[in-house]
């Protein structure tokens, strides 16, 4: 077998074909630079929705190449240093004024958490709008899902190790939810904390979590993402199949390569993507309080929560539905129902793929009992997320109990209605609009 | 080796067999790992009785102490805060404290050893927030325009009486917990302890 390797490829007699020749008779490069870019066919349709996913990996990168610099200043002990502030407390105020350039490297991570959520959104909306977890990518979608998962655990976990207020009431109700489950809830939760009350060890464990499990999954499922993708080829805003229509040599006829043509329109997301970055982390890095909560600037206080407390944005739409549920029924108490469906509020985003019936993929295509139900549920989306930064009030948890009735609704009534929309004929090739 | 050559049922077996043997041995190494998410010793002996001196407590103010790492409130209460509480019978999910969330001693109608000192776990039972002391009635406290005086948790809005008595249609399942604790003399009391247990 080996030495078929050496007659497949062949040098053009330059230093670097002589060096990419014995590389490759070891190592599939050429391989895979040609099946994953130079001759990865995409859609040549793709508009400005499609910029998400490559800023999505940048955002990525841009967590782990500042979460290892501030990993090497940042201490996870919760004891109490000599002036009496928690040292993991002391040692994100030591980065912020006292390490050369700290205060930058902890704004583009703790920005940039943010940053990926509202890139993840934009990409899973992208992904509603033209049907991208459609057959024959449902596994795609998936792993996006487990992503999502993974990024909501990263924020959760990352979100305790200043040791703030926030940080530290955060972490009790959300560990808490899992004190709920019947049975076994008390006993998870005193597991997951490693103590009777959120401490050192809970401390510790998340920040073991933050650096090394979550990461470790996550690029993992990244990678899952990208050759589960690669290997049914992109959708595109039509949603129709470009593998359908090909030339003589197999190629779409509606398929660009990826590089040079989409790594280049990458590089204008990229540049003004950066631009608006550079904008918010220097000029309000806290995002007035909606990036990094004001009362995370005060030490962990285990005897006082404070008089208002609150997710950061990106889970608020899901607390909101946590706190739409006031009432007991069916024997369960209204706690557990909250945290049942919380979760189911995020779930359910797996099912996707099997609830929609529609005939056309994308939204260009579909009628309008599709497009009604999109529009509501972005809408309630955005007031279960208002809401959730709130302190609720007898009017507001109205508000959010029927945004969360229209959020399951538009889910699991989707197969009636996808099914007796009114679509027009998709197109058989792409289009440009 | 060709597909239809004879399967070695000897051999298949063998290999079940150490497939399954070397599977139970990966599942009993996941025990220790999972085993040392568990409290640690040293978080389990931690949890030493506390002592408080409530003589300055002037009636109508509360107190906050540590215990175990979490806030027990001791709360003086006045004439008419414990009358307005007798009133609240139907409003609260467990008046009478028939749920175990406190020691036998303090299943009363003031949840307490005595009337006018109520001592509690100031952790919400929802999803363990401190809740914050809204002892001033009516409009003025900003609950309601009829509230009597309590707590209200800032979280999801749960709120209690003044004897932790939590009331119906809130997040929160129970009334706050009531440690165990004990009166050394009557400006002393001690939480984590009472006279069974010592």
């Amino acid at each position: 077998m080996a030495s078929s390797n050496f007659e497949k490829f062949k040098s053009d007699g330059t230093v670097l074909g002589d060096v990419t020749e014995w590389i490759d008779a070891r190592f599939p490069m050429t391989k895979m630079w040609k099946e994953h870019l130079s001759e990865y066919y995409a859609p040549k349709n793709f508009n400005f929705w499609y910029f998400f996913g490559s800023l999505a990996l940048l955002v990525l990168v841009n967590q782990i190449v500042t979460g290892i610099f501030l990993t090497m200043h940042f201490k996870p002990d919760a004891s109490l240093n000599a002036s009496g502030v928690p040292v993991a407390f002391a040692s994100v105020e030591y980065i912020m004024r006292d390490v050369p350039w700290g205060w930058l490297i902890r704004y583009m991570h703790s920005t940039g958490a943010s940053a990926f959520f509202i890139v993840v959104y934009l990409h899973m909306f992208r992904g509603m709008l033209y049907g991208s977890y459609r057959k024959p990518r449902e596994l795609v979608w998936i792993f996006g899902v487990l992503i999502y998962l993974c990024l909501m655990a990263e924020g959760f976990f990352g979100y305790l190790l200043p040791w703030g207020q926030m940080s530290y009431w955060g972490a009790q109700v959300i560990v808490n939810l899992f004190s709920a489950i019947p049975v076994i809830g008390p006993d998870l939760s005193l597991y997951i904390r490693g103590d009777f009350v959120v401490g050192d060890a809970t401390l510790n464990r998340f920040f073991s979590f933050h650096v090394i499990a979550v990461p470790f999954a996550l690029a993992g499922l990244v990678v899952a993402h990208i050759l589960a993708l690669h290997e049914v080829g992109s959708n595109n805003p039509d949603g129709v199949e470009i593998k359908k229509n090909k030339d003589a040599n197999g190629i779409p006829l509606d398929g660009i390569p990826f590089h040079p043509y989409y790594t280049v329109k990458d590089i204008v997301g990229v540049v003004v993507f950066l631009m608006v970055f550079a904008v918010i982390i220097f000029f309000t890095p806290e995002g007035h309080g909606y990036f990094l909560e004001y009362n995370n600037f005060f030490p962990a206080d285990p005897l006082k929560t404070p008089p208002h407390i609150a997710p950061v944005w990106y889970y608020t739409p899901f607390y909101s539905v946590l706190r739409a549920n006031t009432v007991n029924f069916f024997w369960i108490d209204a706690k557990l129902w909250g945290v049942i469906f919380m979760g189911l509020s995020v779930m359910v985003f797996f099912f996707l793929p099997w609830l929609d019936r529609s005939p056309a993929k994308s939204i260009r295509y579909r009628g309008p009992l599709y497009k009604g139900a999109l529009a509501i549920f972005i809408v309630c989306f955005f007031i279960l997320g208002y809401l959730g930064i709130l302190p609720p009030t007898p009017g507001r948890t109205l508000v959010s109990q029927i945004c969360t009735i229209l959020y399951f609704a538009f889910f699991l009534l989707m197969p009636i209605y996808t099914k007796l929309d009114k679509c027009q004929p998709e197109p058989d090739r792409v289009t440009f609009k | 080796m060709s597909c239809d050559e004879k399967v070695d049922c000897g051999r298949r077996r063998l290999i079940v067999a150490t497939a399954t043997v070397g599977g139970v041995a990966g599942v009993a190494a996941a025990v220790p790992f999972l085993a040392s998410f568990a409290p640690s010793e040293r978080a389990k002996s931690a949890g030493a009785p506390v002592e408080a001196d409530i003589s300055k407590l002037a009636p109508g103010q509360m107190m906050t102490v540590e215990w175990r790492g979490k806030p027990v409130w001791i709360i003086h209460r006045t004439k008419e805060m414990l009358d307005g509480m007798a009133k609240l019978g139907d409003k609260l999910v467990d008046p009478n404290s028939e749920r175990h969330q406190q020691p036998d001693y303090a299943k009363n109608e003031h949840r307490s050893i005595k009337p006018e000192y109520m001592v509690a776990i100031g952790i919400c039972t929802h999803l363990g927030c401190s809740p914050s002391d809204k002892f001033k009635t009516g409009a003025e406290s900003g609950v309601d325009a009829d509230w009597p005086g309590g707590f209200l948790c800032p979280c999801h809005g749960s709120t209690f009486d003044l004897a932790g008595r939590v009331y119906k249609n809130k997040p929160a399942p129970d009334n706050l917990e009531v440690p165990p604790h004990k009166y050394l003399s009557d400006a002393r009391i001690v939480i984590g302890e009472d006279t069974k247990g010592a």
